[in-house]
């Protein structure tokens, strides 16, 4: 089995979101919840960089850890999912995630925040694959179709990679050696622990 | 004049229509109809066919020629720098930032990774927060194991205390006289705090420990069903047991200030002492349980209601800190209250009643209270000189 993964080559990424409209789009995902966003850091300044990030599929997950009903489940291909339909919206994966994936519909409210939502790697969730109920709670299952998530083949630079872990490494690996620079891949080593030098 | 036959064009397009450019177009393929398509003609639906075209604000700027003049012979030069432009350094030689000594440095002192986003949401230009690492060792180790510590332990010493010692038994025995030593409001009021104190804390172990102890029994759906049940109970019960514990602040602080008597109880040895030291309405014993949990109790209320309503911080390490604060409170009190509870039902003989009817025995006073017990006799002989009718009433019968 695939050890799935993403890496954001932030040398190539432009800022142009079309990752981000990508998933907002596939998955009708609601106003108010960014699955995916590109942060820039150093914006305007020298050194300035861009970085298309979400869930990063943690090994070890600290979403995980911290569930207080324990609503998350692994997959062959080590995807961290979870199943809406057990969680409370207390917000503790939110605040051990290092990479601030987890969202809520209802932020702010009194109570309950609604159920997390969050990155699923376009792997649904617990549902049966492909059908109405599971598209309408975690969007579309492109991996049960033997697809690749949608924001990596919609990335109008190829900067943001999705595929087995070792697969993309080698990519990018090849890329800083022809090109002669880059900057790692940012995640790597939080949500991995491993760093990927070229 | 090289400007004209675009001026000519773009007089074509204003006046002609375009319409009436196309079917004159030449170059049409041999044999094709006159008119391409069924269409309606531009601009038949605003004003009929070949209708004056609206009004430009700029007629010509279609060609992309300033309006009548005539284009510069030369085209303005660029403006000589004052400095040299040098040429950036080639991308290799940038270095800059590396993602995992970036990540690695941030581990090691704290601090987010911070960037912009162009989304509304500006928190989550946070690309990783390495405090989310500590925040789960707090939620996963240190609060499990010294909440099982505290609580667990409260409950065992307690047990060990109930079969070493038994109850503490009113050693003069019962006078079958009693003396008012709590009013209406404050009865009320403390059971308003205790039954939302005890809703609490178990709906709280429940988030804490329920997913060890009641999910692996229940299943995961009827787990998840009783602790989102519990968590509303939790976040509603809040309410009633802030205000209680503001309404025991009002009423009980004056009594509970630290006085000279409260070091002589300490120093005789509080509540292993032999005999029965002297104390005012409320021993030091009390009086320190007292201020802890309205302290206590005020901070989980605070830091409770943080996390009750995420917005009004925004900010993921705040919010953080304010649980680290509301579940360790939460646990210190739960271990306090454990012999609080213990000491006001079988630990001490005549204590109970004191909270359940308002009055306790005569001796029962006397012993633990009895410098209290003295100012209420003097007041009753006092008020009895007054009046001898409202003696009675008064004073113990
Ligand atoms: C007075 C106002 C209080 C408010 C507004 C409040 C609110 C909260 C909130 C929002 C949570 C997060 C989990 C969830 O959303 O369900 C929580 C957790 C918790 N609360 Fe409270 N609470 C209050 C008082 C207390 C008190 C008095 C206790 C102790 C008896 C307590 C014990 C706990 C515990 C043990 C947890 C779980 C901590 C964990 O395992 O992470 N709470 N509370
Ligand atoms: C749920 C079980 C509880 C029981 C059976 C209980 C019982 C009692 C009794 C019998 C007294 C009177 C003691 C005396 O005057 O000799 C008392 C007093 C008091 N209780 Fe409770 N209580 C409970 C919970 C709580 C809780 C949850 C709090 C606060 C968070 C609390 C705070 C107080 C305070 C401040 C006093 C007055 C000072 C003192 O006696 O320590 N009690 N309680
Ligand atoms: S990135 Fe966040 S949500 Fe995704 S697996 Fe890691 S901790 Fe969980
Ligand atoms: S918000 Fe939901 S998924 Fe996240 S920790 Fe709480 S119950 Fe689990």
């Amino acid at each position: 089995m695939a050890r799935l993964k993403f890496l954001c080559d932030s040398d190539r990424c432009i800022e142009c979101n079309a990752c981000v409209t990508a998933c907002k789009n596939e998955h009708e995902v609601p106003w108010g919840i960014n699955r995916r966003r590109v942060v820039t850091l150093n914006d305007g300044r020298p050194g300035e960089r861009s970085i298309s990030m979400a869930c990063m599929h943690c090994t070890d997950a600290p979403c995980a850890a911290v569930c207080p009903v324990s609503c998350f489940y692994g997959t062959a291909d080590a995807l961290v999912l979870h199943d809406k339909d057990l969680c409370i919206g207390c917000g503790y994966c939110f605040y051990a995630c290092p990479f601030g994936a987890p969202q809520y519909p209802r932020i702010g409210n009194f109570g309950g925040r609604g159920k997390m939502d969050k990155c699923t790697y376009c792997a649904g969730g617990p549902q049966q694959d492909n059908t109405p109920v599971e598209y309408l709670q975690y969007g579309s299952n492109r991996i049960a179709e033997g697809k690749l998530p949608l924001c990596a083949e919609m990335c109008s630079t190829k900067a943001l990679l999705a595929g087995d872990g070792d697969i993309i490494a080698s990519i990018y690996r090849e890329r800083v050696q022809q090109r002669g620079y880059g900057s790692g891949a940012w995640g790597w080593r939080t949500a991995y622990k491993q760093e990927l030098s070229a | 004049m090289t400007a004209f036959p675009s001026a000519a064009l773009a007089a074509m397009l204003a006046f002609g229509g375009t319409a009436m450019a196309q079917q004159q177009a030449p170059g049409l393929a041999a044999g094709a109809p006159e008119v391409q398509s069924a269409a309606p003609e531009v601009g038949a639906g605003r004003g009929g066919a070949n209708g004056q075209q609206p009004e430009a604000s700029e007629r010509h700027s279609a060609t992309g020629h300033p309006p009548g003049g005539d284009r510069e012979a030369i085209a303005p030069r660029p403006p000589v720098p004052v400095a040299p432009i040098t040429a950036p350094p080639p991308m290799t030689a940038r270095g800059g930032a590396d993602a995992a000594e970036a990540e690695l440095q941030h581990a090691l002192r704290g601090g987010v990774i911070q960037g912009m986003v162009s989304i509304p949401n500006q928190a989550a230009g946070i690309l990783i927060q390495p405090e989310g690492r500590d925040w789960r060792e707090f939620r996963t180790r240190i609060l499990t194991i010294a909440g099982a510590v505290l609580v667990l332990g409260m409950l065992g010493l307690l047990a060990l205390l109930y079969l070493w010692k038994g109850p503490q038994r009113i050693e003069a025995g019962r006078s079958g006289r009693s003396v008012e030593r709590y009013g209406v409001l404050e009865r009320v009021n403390h059971w308003m705090v205790a039954s939302s104190f005890v809703l609490l804390g178990l709906t709280g172990l429940n988030i804490t420990f329920g997913v060890h102890l009641l999910r692996p029994l229940l299943g995961p759906e009827n787990f998840t069903a009783l602790t989102l049940g519990s968590q509303a109970v939790h976040h509603f019960v809040a309410f009633p047991f802030t205000l209680g514990l503001l309404v025991m602040g009002a009423i009980w602080a004056r009594d509970n200030l630290p006085t000279w008597v409260d070091v002589a109880w300490v120093k005789a040895g509080g509540p292993l002492a032999k005999g029965h030291p002297p104390a005012g309405r409320f021993n030091a014993a009390q009086k320190a349980l007292y201020w802890f949990v309205l302290g206590g109790g005020l901070l989980a209320a605070a830091s409770g209601f943080l996390l009750l309503a995420p917005a009004i911080l925004d900010n993921i390490s705040l919010l953080q800190v304010a649980h680290i604060v509301h579940a360790g409170m939460a646990m210190l009190m739960i271990a306090a209250i454990l012999v609080h509870i213990y000491v006001g039902s079988i630990g001490a003989e005549g204590a109970f009643e004191a909270m359940a009817t308002g009055r306790v025995d005569y001796n029962y006073a006397r012993e633990h209270n009895g410098l209290w017990l003295e100012e209420k006799v003097q007041d009753a002989h006092r008020a009895a000189a007054a009046s001898p009718a409202v003696a009675r009433a008064a004073g113990a019968d």
